[in-house]
C-alpha cells in the first residue's frame, strides 16, 4: 500500500500544481486591480495589495466610461441570446419533429456549411451592414448572431428524444402546431433552452473579431473591445487594466459557475458528433 | 393534418434560415465574388471604381512575402499548439479521472475555468505576467538564478509565449471531452487486465489510450480548426510583432480588409486560409481513418 500512497501524492500534487497554474493569473488580476496606481510596477512584484483600494474601478467607471461598455455588453449579449432562443429553438424543433418538404436537404446543407469559418463572410458582411446602416450600432452586432447552425443542431439533437406519440396525441385532440410547440414541447425542452442560453450568452459576451470590425466608434464598444483599446492606450496602467479585466471576466464567470451543469452538457452535446 | 405540419415546419425554420442566409450564406457566396475583384478604398466610395480582376488577388497573395510570413507563423502556432493542448488536456483528464484523485469536482472546475474567461482580459493579464522587468514569470526565474527574459519583445520567443497562453486558455475545453471519453471505457476491461497482472502503466498504454483514439481525434480536429483562426491573441498581446513574428493569416486578412480596405484581397486571403484548414482537416481525418479513429 506504500506505493499507492506515493502515487496518490503524485496525482494530487500534479493536480494542485495545474490548478495553481490556471487560477493564479486570475487571482493576480483580482489582487492587482485592488492596488493603488503604480504599486504593481515594482520589484519584486507584490502579490497582495498593501493598501487595498477601489480607486481603479472608480476611475474606470467615472472617467473611462466603463459603465457604458458594461451596459453595451449586456444589451448586445442579451439581444443575441433572446434572438437565438427564438430562432434556434423553433428551427431545431422543426428539423427534429415536423415533416415538411425539403427538410432533410436543408438541414444537410446547414451542417455542410458548419465547416466554413465565419471570417470568410466578414468582408461582404461589412458592406451589407453599411447598406443597412447598422455599422457602429447594436443591431450590427446582434443581427448576424441571432441564429446559429450550431444552436439549431444542439436543439435538434435534444428534441429528437421527445416521443412522437405525445405530439400525435395532441394533434388528435385538435391542437394546432403552434399550440403543440408552446404547450407540449417547450416545457420538455427547458434544459436545452437553458443550455443554449448560457452558451450563446457567453459566446456573445466574449466575441471579439466581428464587434471589433463593425463597431467603428467607441459609443457602442462592448467590454472586450473597450478593454483591448484601453490596453493599447494605457499600457503602463496595469492596476487600472486589471480592474477592467475583472469587470470583463467576472459577470460571465459567475454565470458559468451558477449554470455550469448546463454549460458542460452543451459543450459535450456539441462536440461528440459535430 | 399533414399539410398543417408542412406549412408549420417552414414557418418554424423561417426566422433562423432568414438570419443565416442573409448574414452568413449569402455573404460567403459574395465573398467568393469579391475575391475576384479589386475592391478597395475607391470602390468603397463608389462602386463605379470596381473591376473584375480574375484570380489576380490570389496570385498577389501568393506573391506577398508577408503572407508567407503569416502562414509560417500560423502553421507554427498550429503544429506546436495543437499537440501541446491535446497533451495537456489528456494529462489533466487522466489525473482528474484517476481513482487516486481527491476533490475531483474542484479540480475539474479549476482546470476548466480559463475556457470561460474573456480572451482579451486574460491576454492582458498574461502580457504583464510575462513582462520583462516587473513580470512574475521573470521574478520566479530569478529565484532559481535565471536571467530575465524579454518574452514578448523577442521575435524568437513571442510566438512560443502565445502558444503557451493559448494552451492555458483552451486545454480545459478538450479536457472535458476527453473526460467524457474516459468515462465511456468499460470498467470490466481494467478488471480483466488487472487479473492478468497488468500494472497501471500497461493498462494506460494498452487499454486507455487506444480506446481514447476517436476522442483524441475529435479533440485534435476541433482544436486545429480553431487554431488556424489565430487572431485575438496576437492582436491584444503583441499586435503581430515584434518584427511580424506573431502576425497570423487572419490578422493579415484583418489588416488588409479593415485597416487598408482592400476587401477583395482580404477575401482572397480568407479563402486561402479556409482551403488550407480544409486540407489539413482532410489529412488528419485520412490518418485517423487508417487507425479506425474516425
Amino acid at each position: 500500500m506504500r506505493r499507492s500512497s506515493a502515487a496518490a501524492w503524485a496525482v494530487n500534487g500534479l493536480l494542485a500544481l495545474m490548478a495553481l497554474g490556471t487560477l493564479f493569473p486570475l487571482f493576480w488580476m483580482l489582487s492587482v486591480s485592488l492596488m493603488s496606481p503604480g504599486a504593481a510596477n515594482t520589484f519584486p512584484p507584490p502579490l497582495l495589495p498593501l493598501h487595498p483600494t477601489m480607486a481603479n474601478y472608480r476611475m474606470l467607471f467615472l472617467r473611462a466610461d466603463l459603465g457604458r461598455y458594461l451596459l453595451n455588453s449586456l444589451i448586445v449579449s442579451g439581444g443575441i441570446t433572446l434572438g437565438s432562443l427564438v430562432c434556434n429553438v423553433a428551427a431545431g424543433y422543426a428539423f427534429a419533429k415536423l415533416r415538411f418538404q425539403g427538410r432533410d436537404r436543408v438541414f444537410g446543407l446547414l451542417l455542410g456549411a458548419l465547416v466554413i469559418p465565419s471570417q470568410v463572410a466578414m468582408m461582404p458582411l461589412f458592406l451589407l451592414a453599411r447598406e443597412l446602416h447598422i455599422v457602429d450600432s447594436y443591431a450590427g452586432v446582434i443581427l448576424p448572431s441571432m441564429a446559429s447552425i450550431f444552436g439549431i443542431y444542439l436543439v435538434r439533437q435534444y428534441t429528437r428524444a421527445v416521443p412522437d406519440e405525445m405530439l400525435e396525441a395532441a394533434r388528435i385532440d385538435g391542437a394546432g402546431e403552434g399550440i403543440i410547440f408552446l404547450r407540449v414541447v417547450l416545457p420538455l425542452l427547458k434544459p436545452i433552452v437553458i443550455t443554449l442560453a448560457v452558451l450563446t450568452f457567453l459566446t456573445a459576451w466574449n466575441d471579439f473579431m466581428w464587434p471589433l470590425i463593425v463597431l467603428t466608434g467607441n459609443n457602442h464598444y462592448t467590454l472586450p473591445i473597450a478593454l483591448a483599446s484601453l490596453a493599447r492606450m494605457h499600457n503602463q496602467h496595469v492596476e487600472m487594466l486589471m480592474a477592467g479585466a475583472m469587470v470583463t471576466v467576472v459577470p460571465v464567470l459567475l454565470l458559468f459557475l451558477l449554470l455550469q451543469r448546463y454549460y458542460i452538457q452543451g459543450l459535450l452535446l456539441g462536440s461528440v458528433k459535430r | 393534418m399533414k399539410s398543417d405540419q408542412r406549412i408549420a415546419g417552414w414557418i418554424f425554420v423561417a426566422p433562423a434560415l432568414a438570419v443565416i442566409s442573409v448574414f452568413f450564406l449569402v455573404p460567403v457566396i459574395l465573398a467568393a465574388g469579391l475575391s475576384l475583384t479589386d475592391f478597395d478604398l475607391y470602390a468603397l466610395g463608389s462602386l463605379k471604381n470596381l473591376q473584375f480582376v480574375g484570380l489576380d488577388n490570389y496570385v498577389a497573395v501568393l506573391r506577398m512575402g508577408l503572407f508567407w510570413r503569416a502562414l509560417g507563423n500560423t502553421l507554427y502556432f498550429v503544429v506546436a499548439g495543437v499537440p501541446l493542448s491535446v497533451a495537456a488536456a489528456t494529462g489533466a483528464a487522466l489525473l482528474v479521472h484517476s481513482r487516486l484523485a481527491r476533490w475531483r469536482g474542484f479540480f475539474r472546475l479549476a482546470l476548466f475555468t480559463p475556457v470561460v474567461t474573456n480572451l482579451v482580459a486574460v491576454a492582458v493579464i498574461w502580457k504583464y505576467l510575462f513582462e520583462k522587468r516587473y513580470g512574475i514569470v521573470n521574478y520566479v526565474m530569478a529565484l532559481f538564478g535565471l536571467h530575465p527574459i524579454d518574452w514578448l519583445g523577442s521575435p524568437r520567443l513571442a510566438m512560443p509565449t502565445i502558444i503557451l497562453f493559448a494552451t492555458w486558455k483552451n486545454f480545459g475545453y478538450a479536457m472535458i471531452i476527453v473526460l467524457a471519453g474516459l468515462q465511456a471505457i468499460p470498467e470490466e476491461l481494467y478488471e480483466a487486465a488487472r487479473l492478468d497482472g497488468a500494472g497501471s502503466w500497461t493498462q494506460l498504454r494498452h487499454i486507455t489510450l487506444p480506446l481514447l483514439g476517436p476522442t483524441l481525434m475529435t479533440v485534435g480536429l476541433l482544436t486545429m480548426v480553431g487554431y488556424f483562426q489565430l487572431f485575438a491573441e496576437p492582436y491584444v498581446i503583441t499586435e503581430g510583432g515584434p518584427l511580424q513574428s506573431t502576425l497570423s493569416v487572419l490578422y493579415l486578412m484583418y489588416n488588409q480588409g479593415f485597416d487598408w480596405w482592400n476587401l477583395g484581397l482580404a477575401s482572397a486571403i480568407a479563402f486561402v486560409l479556409f482551403s488550407l484548414t480544409l486540407a489539413a482537416t482532410g489529412v488528419l481525418v485520412h490518418a485517423g481513418r487508417r487507425r479506425g479513429w474516425v
